[in-house]
């Protein structure tokens, strides 16, 4: 990899030093902006809306809802499929190209993973919501209970409890193991007592000794090695939520890859959202740099590819199946009343993704967040079209029924959002939002001494 | 789990260059119990102090072969002999269907093992860690080397290395 960084332009500026490093990255930590009390007024405003959709909701139950039968999964599980979609990209970024020894990474694998931590509890909020009862969610653990009854390992909205929860579990672990070593540096720069001691807390009291790198770079290797089977793991998993089921629409053997490739190009999308604004607001520009924002895209551009043939692909299996049901389901998603989701999932998806092809697009930040802004839009709509228009024509025409949403889901919707946006708004102005000791490791000339040679001690 | 510093002398850096070469030349001079603090890992090091390689990696083995043994006996014993419920005919044991979960559960214990060993190897949390600078978690190089008798010989050595400080500690 050292060819990386002396036959092409360097990831990071070569005059930035290690000293640099340290004092931009954590100076939203030491001094936060105005713009960052906006930005956190408008999440908690968001989140507060749908605190009390969400209440009404427990209150009254799951009626309050738009839900009717043939349609009795929606807005709820839409907003599931798509959070665990968003969290994917993370764990991609930090994992998968970590161990691809992809080292551009280092720029941005922190808020990535931070994102994906905030999007599985995003996530993890709806089955709970969906339960009607939440107060009984423990019931769908295995435990020793009076009933003398186990759950059932063969379903897999089983399966789906342990991949989510295993998931959120070695992400945090994994977020948090990289998080231990710049949080000593935040320790050993505080001034206040107060954060000397909050950092001192969760710095573990780390030293950086070379014995305790040792051991820490192995274990970091390994969660990486783990987290990615895992990822691919449990966006697979959520699919069989729908494809082990018999539906026309949902029984169909394309479902995991299909999802696993929607969720990495919805994370990835929001991956750009947040990193456009938060490079602007904290002056990272210099770190987040127009060839991470490109190789990006890149992959936006792959990734829309994939589930552009995931939908010729149903559309083919559709019409090779000679199956009645099958054809109808597919003709009546692109074409019958609520084709209007279909398409606008096509358009964002699959169509505004080309211009990627451009390179002045790849490059340009306003053409990038606005395409961004619509793969985030048509992946909520790809969820929502796989679920709502694969139930609301079911098998008998007499309780055919469109689908209408009321403002207690439209409130729950929202809510996420700002759940999300107010965890990413704590965590850019308390954490260090770059990875310190990985873009150290990359640094061109670390010591600001022009005459070393970089090579030799930055290969991986 | 960086050797005790009941007795040592500590060379500070700039540049992770000069801190390798001064580790090597620690080690051809025979030091022993070599120890170095950097602000992020400089890959040589080991090799340039001697350090071992990590063990972490048998206790992910070991936990990963655990969790999904144990996961999939537990989904065993509850489906074919605590309550054994004949589900559309299908055999009690259908293990096609105990992959998921089995895997789950080998992630899962591997995971939580992996940090646990880190913090095992590395004594976290420490109570109070013994902070030699301030500087070494952002700019600075650290090379500890252990005193055997005075210590003027292994200060003499760090100062002609081109250590920018030298302190006993």
């Amino acid at each position: 990899m050292s060819a990386d960084t002396t036959t092409r332009a360097p990831l990071i500026p070569a005059r930035i030093t290690m000293t640099d490093v340290t004092a931009d990255v954590l100076r939203p930590i030491e001094r936060p902006g105005r713009l960052w009390y906006l930005g956190l007024f408008v999440s908690l405003a968001a989140l507060a809306f749908g605190v009390w959709a969400v209440t009404v909701q427990q209150m009254k139950g799951v009626g309050v809802w738009g839900l009717r039968n043939p349609v009795m999964w929606a807005f709820d599980i839409t907003n599931f499929v798509f959070w665990i979609g968003i969290g994917h990209a993370g764990t991609l970024i930090s994992a998968i190209l970590f161990l691809l020894r992809q080292r551009w990474r280092t720029s941005i694998n922190r808020s990535a993973e931070a994102m994906t931590i905030f999007a599985v509890m995003t996530a993890g909020l709806f089955p709970l919501i969906h339960l009607g009862r939440t107060w009984y969610a423990y019931w769908l653990f295995p435990y020793p209970n009076e009933r003398l009854l186990w759950v059932n390992f063969r379903s897999p909205l089983l399966w789906d409890v342990f991949a989510v929860s295993t998931y959120f579990t070695i992400s945090l672990v994994f977020w948090y193991q990289g998080l231990v070593p710049d949080l000593a540096t935040v320790r050993d720069r505080a001034k206040s007592k107060i954060k000397k001691l909050l950092y001192g807390i969760f710095s573990l009291g780390w030293t950086g000794s070379a014995r305790d790198w040792n051991h820490y770079e192995k274990a970091y290797l390994l969660l990486a090695a783990l987290s990615t089977p895992l990822v691919l793991s449990v966006h697979s998993i959520v699919s069989f939520d729908f494809a082990v089921s018999i539906l026309p629409g949902w029984h169909t053997t394309i479902f995991p890859p299909y999802f696993v490739a929607g969720a990495i190009f919805s994370g990835f999308a929001m991956v750009m959202t947040l990193l456009v604004v938060l490079r602007r607001v904290f002056k990272l520009e210099e770190y987040i740099g127009m060839h991470h924002l490109e190789m990006m895209n890149k992959i936006i551009l792959v990734t829309s590819w994939m589930v552009g043939y995931a939908y010729m692909v149903e559309a083919f299996t559709a019409w090779y199946s000679e199956n009645p049901f099958e054809r109808f389901t597919f003709w009546n998603r692109a074409f019958g009343p609520m084709a209007w989701c279909y398409w606008i999932m096509v358009l964002c998806n699959f169509v505004i993704p080309q211009i990627f092809w451009f390179g002045w697009a790849r490059r340009h930040i306003a053409t990038m967040f606005v395409v961004s802004i619509f793969v985030n839009i048509g992946m909520w709509f790809e969820r929502f079209t796989i679920i709502v228009t694969s139930l609301y024509r079911d098998f008998l025409p007499a309780s055919w029924e469109n689908y209408m949403p009321t403002i207690y889901e439209i409130g729950m919707t929202v809510g996420s959002f700002g759940f999300f946006m107010t965890f990413f708004f704590l965590f850019a102005r308390f954490l260090p939002s770059l990875s310190l000791a990985e873009v150290k490791g990359v640094l061109v000339n670390p010591s600001g001494k022009a005459s070393q040679k970089p090579a030799e001690v930055v290969h991986v | 789990m960086s050797k005790p510093v009941a007795g040592a002398v500590v060379g500070l850096f700039d540049d992770p260059h000069e801190l390798l070469k001064a580790g090597e030349a620690a080690l051809k001079r025979g030091y022993k119990n070599l120890d170095a603090y950097m602000p992020y890992p400089v890959h040589g090091i080991n090799e340039a102090i001697g350090i071992k390689r990590s063990w972490i990696p048998w206790a992910t083995l070991v936990a990963g072969i655990t969790g999904g043994s144990l996961a999939f006996l537990f989904m065993s014993w509850t489906s074919a002999v605590d309550w054994p419920l004949n589900v559309g005919g299908k055999p009690f044991i259908s293990w096609p269907a105990f992959v998921p979960i089995t895997f789950e559960c080998t992630v899962l214990f591997a995971g939580l093992t992996t940090m646990f060993a880190l913090w095992g190897a590395c004594r976290l949390p420490r109570h109070r860690p013994k902070i030699l600078d301030l500087r070494l978690t952002d700019d600075r190089f650290a090379l500890v080397v252990p005193i055997s008798g005075t210590g003027s010989e292994e200060e003499r050595f760090l100062k002609e290395t081109g250590a920018l400080e030298v302190q006993r500690v």
